[in-house]
């Protein structure tokens, strides 16, 4: 996997929101003020960042801090944490292991099922893509390409088939081939969609069946969505037992503060990001990466 | 869900109800609120400071006006203030008088450009123009596929190859001249906007193109970043119009308040949900009024008085009032509902949901199996489900294809709401919110609350009258 700083890199600027504040060590309400808004501006969303607020200006006093500096040094040791407390690895263990992506349309599920299965082939792992998008046109063919230019393999049903059938397939293949890992591309569906959350219930129901295990189920967000994204999260996690989270489209300038929201409310960890289009560009979840690119704001001063 | 702006508001003008005015002050915690609320639906938070101060402005001059209370004032205020930045200036689509019409659709990836592509397209065709598709996203795999299978569906023609972005887009000009198509609509690769070398890339498109309309296509969903994307783009290709996607879901879609305050050019199209027809001419005070959660108590009304018979209705809530209401009753409550369009739009317009409603989490379908259960009972059975026993429901669940536990659940909530409405007691808050754990709990509340929304169709014979 790629290093991330070269990728990042391009939403840096000099007039960061921490370099700017730090050139004025007064701690007064203006600082708070300016915490606020950049917690707002990175999606973080009204109340979290209140409680955030909050629990920093609580502590800062407790500590008897007295200069900006250190305030932001807490306050970006406070986010981290919110999001460290998590056990962020992977599981396998089955036989196949079953990892199913589910999202909202749009999110970038396709591309980080390749991202993954890219990553997991170069560990020499073998790999079994399941074409579970049976309803968005073409969605079968783009992951063909990707499977194709990743060597791993793919099993695909008819546009229009029933996706349970299309993983449940996919495992026994895995299981009979002895690979060790089934991707679960699923198709895009909006959370308020109740009869398609019953169809994700049963695509996980029926994984289970065969010979395979469903390990992972990870909700893949878009960082550039806001507020939504807790919603979306919320009524995933009623239908599957969600086990992580991909937060994909971090290249972009959008920040993602949601995750705050998340991890707070319904306590699901985030366990990879995607920082690019290119079928390196998913990393590990590293909190101090994530914790920077909210912090490092875009000034028009 | 969020709180509803009007519940924020509610709060404060308890406070203030003695008096007759609003002093600056009040006018200052209103807008505190309003603030709050726009934020929480992803109005970006420059944009909301600059909206807050117009209000305020508008707040302070306007003399209070006694007919109304103060509330209702604001929200007017507040209300009129967003329509007419959402709205403003709208979008009149002249035709090329040299055909073809050119129309580029730009945007980050993911927002729904393809499906939005063909749904335009389609969108044309209703107007009896002969559109045809370029397909010149050639960066995610198998994008060309997906146009060309939804462009089959409704029978638009797509050109692309596998060459250049830029060479696709000439060439399909000229494909569309020469098979005389009189409106091209090109799609193009998501691509974010600070990615500088894809952004050149679609400005030569542009120039190759020259295009009539160029349309931003933007999520819903979209956070804080929506300004910089709305800027970004407005700035490398002069945008005309916007379409909003994923409109169906239940985002409160701020990002187009944000989007159309920076670009200041019209939110064209909407996109509502997956088919090719989910897809129509933007209406602003629907957003307006969903932005702040009020409710779209106006086109309820408009919808209401079209498809709902209020004598029928008042008929009914009578009988429901009394007591008297039977299975009978209900079932013609929900087919008068239905009647109204999708379930799903007719709730998310309703303005005061039950607490703990998610306005789009109704599907038409359990409708459908609520109805086969009821059609599948005697005429007696109706009038006294009482007397429903083991062997009956059995038989009723048979009929109905459904099984024995939705009939007991569907007559069990029967119950229920009859005992509530007798008294004409409200809902007991605390034993609704009981029911979140588990899986048949989960299926418990969700019916129920469907149940709980049917019985709102009783408001809907008053705001009928109301308007009369």
């Amino acid at each position: 996997m790629k290093k991330i700083s070269s990728e990042l890199e391009n939403t840096r600027t000099t007039f960061s929101f921490l370099s700017r504040l730090k050139r004025n060590p007064q701690v007064d309400n203006a600082l708070w003020n300016e915490i606020e808004e950049a917690l707002i501006q990175a999606d973080v969303g009204v109340t979290a960042t209140s409680r955030i607020i909050d629990v920093l200006q609580a502590k800062s006093k407790e500590m008897k801090l007295s200069s900006t500096e250190s305030i932001l040094d807490l306050l970006k040791e406070q986010l981290k944490s919110t999001l460290q407390k998590f056990n962020t690895e992977l599981n396998e263990g089955g036989n196949p292991s079953v990892w199913v992506f589910v999202g909202v349309n749009g999110a970038g599920k396709t591309t980080s099922v390749a991202k993954v299965a890219n990553w997991k082939s170069k560990e020499n792992e073998r790999i079994v893509l399941a074409a579970g998008d049976t309803f968005r046109a073409a969605a079968s063919e783009q992951l063909e390409k990707w499977a194709n230019s990743c060597g791993a393999e793919l099993i695909k049903g008819a546009d229009g088939a029933d996706p349970s059938s299309v993983i449940y397939d996919a495992t026994e293949y895995a299981h009979a081939k002895n690979a060790s890992l089934v991707l679960a591309d699923t198709a895009g569906r909006l959370h308020t969609k109740s009869n398609l959350m019953q169809e994700l219930e049963k695509i996980v129901r029926v994984a289970n069946k065969g010979s395979g295990t469903v390990t992972e189920i990870l909700l893949v967000l878009d960082a550039t969505v806001g507020q939504n994204s807790l919603q979306q999260a919320k009524s995933f996690a009623e239908s599957v037992d969600l086990t992580g989270i991909i937060l994909t489209k971090l290249d972009g300038s959008s920040k993602g503060g949601i995750i705050f929201a998340i991890a707070e409310e319904l306590a699901i960890p985030i366990k990879l990001i995607g920082i690019g289009e290119g079928k390196e560009d998913l990393i590990p979840f590293d909190s101090e990466v994530v914790v920077e690119k909210i912090l490092d704001f875009q000034e028009d001063s | 869900m969020f709180d509803t702006l009007t519940d924020r508001l509610g709060n404060i003008f308890d406070r203030l109800r003695s008096r007759g005015k609003l002093s600056e002050s009040d006018i200052n915690a209103v807008m505190a609120e309003v603030r709050t609320a726009l934020l929480e639906a992803d109005v970006n938070l420059k944009v909301a400071k600059q909206f807050q101060d117009k209000v305020t402005e508008r707040c302070v001059q306007s003399e209070m006006h006694t007919a109304l209370n103060p509330a209702q004032q604001v929200i007017k205020i507040v209300n009129d203030e967003l329509i007419e930045i959402l709205g403003g200036q709208a979008l009149t689509l002249a035709y090329s008088d040299k055909p073809p019409t050119v129309v580029l659709l730009a945007g980050l990836q993911g927002v729904g450009k393809t499906t939005n592509a063909v749904k335009l397209a389609k969108w044309f065709k209703s107007q009896g123009r002969n559109p045809i598709l370029i397909g010149a996203d050639l960066q995610r795999p198998a994008a060309v596929e997906q146009l060309r299978v939804l462009a089959s569906n409704i029978d638009v023609p797509v050109f692309s190859e596998s060459s250049d972005p830029v060479i696709v887009a000439r060439n399909g000009l000229s494909e569309a001249i020469s098979s005389g198509r009189d409106v091209l609509i090109c799609d193009t690769a998501g691509r974010l906007s600070i990615d500088e070398d894809l952004m050149n890339e679609i400005r030569q498109i542009s120039d190759e193109i020259q295009p009539h309309y160029t349309f931003l296509v933007i999520d819903a969903m979209t956070g804080q970043e929506a300004v910089n994307v709305a800027e970004t783009f407005n700035d490398k290709l002069a945008l005309d119009g916007m379409i909003l996607t994923k409109l169906d879901g239940d985002s409160r879609g701020g990002a187009a308040l944000s989007a159309k305050t920076i670009v200041g050019k019209p939110i064209a199209f909407a996109s509502t949900g997956e088919k090719v027809e989910d897809f129509e001419v933007f209406h602003p005070d629907r957003l307006a009024s969903r932005i702040l959660g009020m409710g779209d108590v106006l086109t309820l009304i408009e919808k209401a008085e079209d498809a709902f018979d209020h004598q029928e209705a008042q008929k009914a809530a009578d009988r429901l009032l009394s007591g008297q209401f039977n299975l009978e009753d209900f079932l013609e409550q929900m087919q008068q509902l239905k009647k109204m369009g999708p379930l799903q739009n007719i709730v998310g317009m309703m303005p005061d949901l039950p607490q703990g409603v998610n306005p789009d989490d109704v599907d038409e379908t359990r409708l459908t199996r609520v109805e086969a259960i009821i059609t599948s009972m005697t005429y007696e059975e109706r009038d006294r489900p009482e007397i429903i026993d083991g062997s009956r429901r059995s038989r009723i669940a048979k009929g109905s294809g459904t099984s024995i536990q939705e009939v007991s659940l569907l007559l069990k909530q029967f119950k229920e709401i009859k005992r509530m409405m007798k008294g004409a007691v409200k809902p007991n808050k605390k034993k609704k919110k009981k029911s979140s754990k588990g899986r048949k709990g989960k299926q418990n509340s969700r019916a129920k609350r469907e149940i709980n929304k049917t019985a709102n169709a009783f408001d809907l014979g008053e705001f009928g009258s109301f308007k009369n």
